[in-house]
């Protein structure tokens, strides 16, 4: 606290504070909405060096581990058998970092939105400015839904496209044109965004960051592992309503469709219809609890 | 004006607001005052829409808070100074809650200036200390200039100059004409802003008065003097540590001193005094008073139920208090 730095009234009484001194303001162009509050999250996400840092880990990842992958299947080509070649995905393998790793970090990326706000304590303070929570809810998930989107379609053409570079050595890399390589690289962002989204809207269901990103990774990842156990009937049944498929679906390229699932774009709708649900509960939720 | 109307609120097996009633009246500086734990967080919470009633209605000039058309201009709030991310930067915190209301960006670098933090600007708030996140908090109050402002114990845990601060700061905005709706569970505090109060205990209303009122109220040791030059005296009490407020009847109250010291006063600085009475108890004391009974009463009424672990902490309030008490006694 610095006494010099008190707006002092006369300037002789260092306490004694005024507040006119500042213009006042224009009258209000209308009713506090959906448009100010969508500058206003977007505004909050640029604002922490966490969004950055998370980012540039996804990015990271995504092309790190892709290329990694890549560059050791090329150098390894000439000891591949005939079949592993036949069956060898360029897309898919070039794009595996984002959407096998990727999402992890889009998963924390997404609780994190709203668990921090909670965990700072910051919500009272933005629902206090913003009271009306659908809108605050809808801002804050399509401000997190268009950054993520965004950032993951540069990984995913990055790592397609210096994963091709290496693979080409092999000749059995792809190229954009290829049959369905736009849509798995396309496919593999719109499926890590999507991730993100279901990890939002658990964030507002359990309002604290472990529980969020605990039940998501068990969502994720753990309940397809565990799948796998299941006697191989009984995981074809199942197979294609697991949230994750859709991330194998919708990446994939060469190898034939396997027939327990749905299309790709069709296993990507089972997951978005997941995440809608969540993202409605969630809303519900957020609107009705105390903050 | 903010209108509680029948306002409860549980959580779980504790009622926290129990059937409040009052009004918050414009152009004053009301006090909200109770004991730690009184309800007067929650009722704020309230007012602003955060929690959801039980039972009750709350309107800000007839409207509820949720359906203002600019929240942020007709009501700044300041609930919990510490309730910001502490990795974004003053300026960034405030500028995105003024783009939620549509607030020119320029308002920031005013309020920023208003509360002297121009210069941390672009600093994080995670390091700020307690006094620096308070007036940020009142700069985030202030940017859309509202009619209508709440603060939840501002003073709390700020060094004497910080208190000072805000203190000077509130009468600014009350002398603005703006209504001032200001919580605190020191009594000493509101003797020296508020005009009107309201006080609470256990969640129940048990006081909503003028000061004056209060005071009249109060029984003990206060000193009325009736003379024909107040001004004077009023400002030599106050330079002596006391205070002085102006009774219904013409009178001074004075708190804070003795009559022997104010008679001495009134000498020195060669003011007449008319009339020089030892009244009535200093309002810490009459604030104590009133909640301490409220606790007793609410204890005495708890014992015909089931002992659990929700009424503990009542007890040792009752407890706390009485220490407390016996040592203004003195």
């Amino acid at each position: 606290m610095r006494k010099g730095s008190i707006a002092a009234k006369g300037g002789s009484d260092m306490a004694a504070v005024t507040t006119t001194q500042a213009p006042v303001l224009p009258p209000p162009s209308g009713r506090a909405g959906f448009g100010g509050t969508l500058r206003s999250e977007f505004t909050k996400i640029r604002s922490v060096r966490s969004t950055y840092w998370t980012l540039l880990v996804l990015l990271a990842i995504s092309i790190g581990i892709g290329a990694a992958i890549c560059a050791g299947t090329a150098a390894n080509w000439d000891q591949a058998s005939a079949a592993d070649r036949a069956t060898f995905d360029a897309t898919q393998v070039s794009i595996a970092g984002l959407f096998y790793l990727g999402q992890l970090v889009i998963v924390v990326f997404g609780a994190i939105v709203l668990t921090a706000e909670y965990s700072t304590g910051m919500i009272r303070t933005s629902l206090t400015a913003m009271p009306r929570r659908v809108t605050v809810y809808v801002a804050k998930a399509l401000v997190f839904a268009v950054v993520a989107l965004v950032v993951t379609l540069i990984a995913a053409f990055i790592a397609f496209f210096l994963g091709q570079a290496l693979l080409a050595s092999t000749h059995a890399n792809a190229s954009l044109s290829g049959h369905d390589v736009l849509r798995a690289v396309i496919g593999s962002a719109l499926y890590v965004t999507m991730c993100g989204l279901f990890a939002f809207a658990a964030g507002a269901i359990f309002r604290h960051t472990a529980a969020t990103i605990t039940s998501i990774i068990g969502l994720l990842f753990v309940i397809p592992i565990l799948a796998h156990l299941l006697p191989s009937s009984w995981y074809n049944d199942i197979a294609r309503w697991l949230p994750d498929s859709a991330g194998g679906a919708i990446t994939a390229t060469v190898a034939p469709q396997d027939s327990h699932l749905f299309s790709p774009w069709g296993q990507f709708t089972v997951f978005a219809v997941y995440t809608a649900i969540l993202l409605i509960v969630g809303g519900i939720l957020f609107r009705r609890r105390d903050a | 004006m903010i209108e509680v109307r029948g306002l409860s609120k549980r959580y779980g097996e504790k009622l926290a607001v129990n059937n409040l009633s009052f009004d918050v009246m414009p152009g004053k500086v009301t006090g909200f005052l109770g004991p730690n734990g009184a309800g007067k967080t929650t009722t704020m919470r309230l007012i602003l829409g955060l929690d959801y009633p039980n039972a009750g209605s709350i309107t800000i000039d007839g409207k509820r808070y949720a359906s203002l058309a600019n929240p942020m201009r007709e009501v700044g709030a300041l609930l919990d100074a510490k309730a910001v991310h502490g990795g974004r930067s003053a300026y960034n915190h405030l500028f995105c809650l003024a783009q939620t209301n549509n607030l020119p960006k320029r308002r920031v670098g005013e309020v920023l200036e208003l509360v002297g933090l121009t210069d941390v600007a672009r600093k994080r708030t995670k390091g700020f200390s307690l006094g620096m996140s308070q007036r940020l908090g009142i700069a985030a109050t202030l940017l859309g200039d509202p009619k209508i402002l709440m603060f939840d114990e501002p003073v709390n845990g700020l060094d004497p100059e910080g208190i000072l601060w805000i203190r000077n700061f509130m009468k600014a905005l009350a002398a603005e004409g703006r209504t001032v709706f200001v919580s605190s569970h020191l009594m000493s505090e509101m003797e020296h802003t508020a005009d009107q109060l309201v006080v609470i205990g256990r969640g129940q209303l048990l006081a909503d008065c003028t000061m004056e009122e209060f005071i009249a109220r109060s029984s003990g040791q206060t000193v009325r003097v009736a003379t024909p030059q107040p001004d004077q005296l009023v400002k030599a009490v106050a330079e002596a540590g006391g205070s002085a407020v102006n009774s219904a009847d013409g009178t001074l109250i004075v708190s804070g001193l003795v009559a022997a010291q104010v008679g001495d006063l009134a000498f020195e600085h060669g003011v007449r005094l008319h009339e020089l009475t030892v009244v009535r108890a200093s309002l810490e004391a009459a604030f104590m008073e009133l909640t301490a009974d409220s606790v007793e009463y609410r204890a005495e009424n708890e014992q015909g139920q089931p002992p659990g672990p929700a009424q503990q902490p009542a007890q040792e309030q009752l407890v706390a208090q009485g220490q407390h008490r016996g040592e203004g006694g003195i």
